[in-house]
């Protein structure tokens, strides 16, 4: 196990490449996964809103409707 | 093809590939990973630090790769006016500089015991250090222009003008008198390294690749609900 970790005496610098390499590309996964779970959340409140808004109004006269 | 540039059509495919890129790119890595650090032999020169070459080129081929699919993507957005294809382009630019990002920095772990330093000023590590410098260029332009369709052209066109970099990057190290060695994988005469290296390196680039299209997906599904949040909030401004 010792020899694997040190690597041949490279385990210094072989090491910070992949542990470098797992961080960020594991950071970028967990950045855009939360962005996309937020931007959703707020697409679905505006969707409600604009929902909500919408019944809320009072219904144009039937001849007018077709205009809209 | 073309009929995936609806963006609904695009959602639809995008949800059913994502879990399949998803669990292809944990498989290889997986793989990728066990054959990089325990399944294969040391260099016989370089000894276990060629071991760092299975992240290192993998990252330097994927900022290449992600750059000329951002540019060809800028292209498409400009020319032919497709909104996905601005968008792609859009979502392409982090995961690229990230991969420039570990380009560098395993090339520096790999230069000190190698070349004697952390950095040196040779003109392949120069010219990826202005590649990375190109893609924060071009993520800024898209933050600071308000207008999503005038980011999209000068971003567009920061793409295009900076794939003049693929080339110089490639042949760098046959133009100019480098400490990085030149092309030993893709070369027209075949690879001149051993296929005991070769094994962990395409699985580990594979496992690179299905990474990019994971987030890239994953990315680009974000990108389409933004589009869709301003056209709403815009219809709600004009009522």
């Amino acid at each position: 196990m010792s020899a694997f970790l040190s690597m041949g005496g490279y385990g210094a610098y072989v090491w910070p490449a992949y542990f470098a390499a797992a961080l960020v590309l594991g950071l970028l996964t967990v950045w855009s996964l939360r962005k996309l779970k937020a931007e959703a959340r707020q697409l679905e409140r505006l969707e409600s809103q604009l929902a909500r808004h919408g019944e809320r109004r009072p219904r144009p006269p039937a001849t007018s409707q077709s205009a809209n | 093809m073309w009929k995936y540039a609806n963006p609904r059509l695009f959602l639809d495919l995008a949800e059913k590939l994502l879990p399949w890129f998803a669990g292809l790119t944990v498989l290889l890595f997986a793989v990728g990973l066990y054959i990089s650090l325990i399944g294969s032999p040391p260099d016989y020169q370089q000894g276990d630090s060629v071991r760092i070459m299975y992240v290192h080129v993998p990252a330097a081929w994927m900022a290449l790769f992600c750059y000329v699919f951002m540019a060809s993507a800028s292209v498409v957005g400009l020319v032919w006016r497709h909104a996905l294809a601005d968008l792609a382009a859009k979502s392409t630019a982090p995961i690229g500089a990230c991969f420039t990002f570990l380009a560098l920095f395993s090339g520096s772990f790999w230069g000190k015991p190698m070349w004697g330093d952390w950095w040196v000023w040779d003109a392949r590590v120069t010219s990826v250090l202005i590649l990375f410098f190109l893609y924060l260029g071009y993520i800024a332009l898209w933050e600071t222009i308000e207008d999503h369709a005038r980011a999209a052209r000068a971003a567009a066109v920061l793409a295009i003008v900076g794939v003049i970099m693929v080339p110089i990057i490639k042949f760098s190290v046959d133009w100019w008198e480098t400490l990085h060695q030149p092309a030993s994988v893709l070369r027209f005469d075949g690879p001149t390294i051993h296929a005991s290296l070769l094994w962990p390196l395409f699985t580990m680039a594979l496992a690179f690749t299905f990474f990019f299209f994971t987030v890239l997906l994953i990315r680009m599904r974000t990108e389409i609900i933004q589009q869709r949040i301003r056209a709403l909030r815009l219809a709600a401004i004009e009522e």
